[in-house]
């Protein structure tokens, strides 16, 4: 009887294995899909049935970079003698582009993203110092309401971002902040400021105290065994939070579409812009994608034994 | 927790513990008060306006009237319906999915670490980039899902009955990997002999998942529920990069149009507090039981 049931708990226990393994492949169907659209000939990413099995190609990632003219008719041999070998790439895929002469400019996505790092790292670094600084004032000292004001540093982080946006959109008009990094900045650092106070307080609690209290006997003043005992303890903390805030900024999309057009624009609002109208060409678009999400997915492994604190605001620790 | 006591030996040192610890709280708390409290306040006055921000005529102060416009308006409860319709699919769905998904993963097996890993990818990713390219892969003339379920050319994205489910599924997509996490955290906590006992009382398995399992992961289940109920009520990315299709205009998309298209300024501030109440309620929830959690 035992056997027989342990037998049935090994064919279950194999099946739920398999039916995982299955619904990892569902799951990265989809990523699996851009990603392999963004090195597929132009012609290929768009065939019944869809293609799978192809020869990758970088013409995607070439013309994602670059911007020219469409010309009609056959290529001018001249023009294809003296262009660079990428550009010689985008003729051999068949597209007649470029007269004698005209040089490549450089296309408007390596501009988004280099908003979008400048935007989501400076922010970053804002928004970690001072909740490190505020966590830790939280952990360590006592506080009239306390949980009030914890509760309300919180909630700043639930408010809709279309809500806020409406009246720091006419305020920014006011003193000229639309459309700038650092209004951008701004936002990012009051968006993510409450998540970093919540998750560094999580880290802050699991330093022992007495090492501080150490610190303090042996003549340390309270600021210097802050920076010189707790940060080093603090720092796999700060380094979780940093990049858990780094991921939200880059991502974060609704501020970037109201905030900002052009100077400042940053890759999540341009990338779906590039469709445009007609027939969108879908490898330029995946090759953004593509290289616009790989940071996260990196970023993604790197933080994997704090995703679960990071996603319930450092309450849940396991 | 140490004390602001003033004869403490830190105290008699350097800063005392009072100063480091306004230095180190204050300014934070005027950030929030400045860039998130003010601008609340700042669109409430608007909320009693006609103002328009595109327009340079003067504006002029209304009362109410915003507010009993938009309360008898049909088109925003319409939207309203569609917010709710989509809050129940796509968070029913994720719990279905994130919970089963959890069941699935609650064993040990080979590189467990790295399937768990790649199922979260999803969550991670930016939602507006996610609605872009789930259009190429519900695109009715070439897309690999219509292909893959032998649909035809049915368009996903433009037709008024599938849009919204259409984002729905994407959404469920991206977050049930997030109720999978905490059902997992959950499902680890329970205790081994509980289940031992079960076994050698031999109670099925029916009763070992209802009896045992459900009730101890259900506190984790409930934040996850919470939180998303609270997200997918405020979507806005997923659905404006997916559809245009009025019959998927949910709540924050509405706000927008009527923001910044429309530039109905007075109007969307107050449309905008009506959202804000709502949402400050879950939010209120959702903080009681993330709390009640923490302290176990």
């Amino acid at each position: 009887m035992a056997a027989v049931r342990s037998a049935r708990k090994a064919v279950l226990n194999r099946l739920a294995i398999a039916g995982a393994l299955v619904a990892m492949l569902v799951f990265l169907g989809p990523i699996y899909w851009i990603a392999s659209t963004a090195f597929k000939p132009k012609e290929l990413a768009i065939t019944v049935p869809p293609t799978v099995v192809f020869t990758p190609e970088i013409t995607p990632m070439i013309r994602l970079f670059t911007k020219r003219v469409q010309i009609q008719g056959e290529t001018d041999p001249a023009a294809y003698a003296a262009a660079p070998w990428w550009e010689k790439r985008i003729y051999d895929g068949g597209e007649r582009v470029l007269k004698v002469g005209d040089a490549v400019q450089l296309s408007q996505y390596p501009n988004r993203f280099e908003n979008s790092l400048i935007v989501a790292i400076i922010s970053t670094v804002l928004a970690v110092s001072m909740g490190t600084v505020t966590a830790y004032g939280f952990s360590r000292f006592r506080m009239a309401g306390e949980a009030d004001l914890l509760f309300f540093i919180l909630s700043t982080r639930m408010l809709p971002p279309v809500v806020v946006a409406i009246p720091m959109f006419l305020m920014y008009r006011l003193v000229g902040l639309n459309d700038s990094h650092i209004g951008l900045i701004i936002l990012y650092v009051a968006f993510n400021l409450s998540f970093s106070v919540w998750l560094m307080k999580g880290f802050m609690d699991e330093i022992p105290r007495e090492y501080e209290e150490a610190a303090l006997v042996d003549g340390y003043t309270r600021m210097q065994s802050f920076f010189k005992i707790v940060l080093p303890e603090a720092a796999t903390g700060i380094a979780a939070t940093a990049v858990f805030c780094f991921i939200t900024a880059w991502n974060e999309y609704a501020f970037a579409l109201i905030m900002t057009n052009r100077r400042a624009q940053t890759a999540p609002p341009f990338i779906p812009s590039q469709i445009g109208s007609g027939l969108p060409d879908w490898t330029t678009i995946a090759a953004g994608t593509f290289l616009f999400l790989l940071p996260v997915a990196i970023f993604t492994f790197a933080l994997r034994k704090h995703l679960l604190r990071g996603v319930t605001f450092g309450a849940i620790r396991k | 927790m140490t004390s602001l006591d003033p004869r403490s030996r830190a105290a008699t040192r350097g800063w005392s513990d009072l100063a480091i610890r306004n230095l180190f709280v204050i300014p934070t708390l005027l950030f929030l008060i400045v860039f998130n409290i003010f601008p609340l306040i700042y669109s409430l006055g608007y909320s009693f306006t006609d103002y328009a921000a595109n327009r340079s005529v003067p504006w002029s102060f209304i009362g109410l009237k915003n507010y009993r416009d938009l309360l008898s308006d049909a088109h925003i409860w319409s939207n309203f319906v569609i917010t709710a319709k989509y809050v129940i699919v796509s968070v029913s769905g994720q719990m279905l999915v994130g919970f089963g998904l959890a069941l699935l993963l609650n064993r040990s097996f080979p590189l467990k670490g790295l399937v768990t890993t790649l199922l979260l990818l999803p969550m991670m990713l930016s939602a507006a980039v996610v609605g872009l390219f789930w259009q190429l892969l519900y695109s009715p003339s070439w897309g690999p899902i219509n292909y893959l379920f032998g649909l035809g050319d049915f368009a996903w994205l433009s037709d008024p009955d599938a849009a919204l489910y259409a984002v729905a599924i994407t959404d469920i997509w991206m977050w049930s990997p997030f109720v999978m996490l905490l059902s997992l955290a959950g499902l680890s906590a329970v205790p081994k002999h509980l289940y031992e006992a079960a076994a050698i009382d031999r109670a099925g398995a029916w009763y070992t998942f209802t009896r045992i399992t459900l009730p101890l992961v259900a506190p984790l289940l409930l934040i996850a529920l919470i939180f998303r109920t609270m997200e997918a009520f405020k979507t806005f990315d997923i659905a404006y990069t997916m559809t245009t299709q009025p019959t998927a205009e949910l709540i924050a998309i509405r706000l927008y149009k009527q923001a910044f298209q429309q530039w109905d300024t007075g109007k969307s501030c107050a449309l905008a507090y009506i959202v804000l109440i709502m949402v400050l309620a879950i939010t209120n929830i959702y903080v009681k039981y993330l709390n009640r959690v923490k302290e176990r």
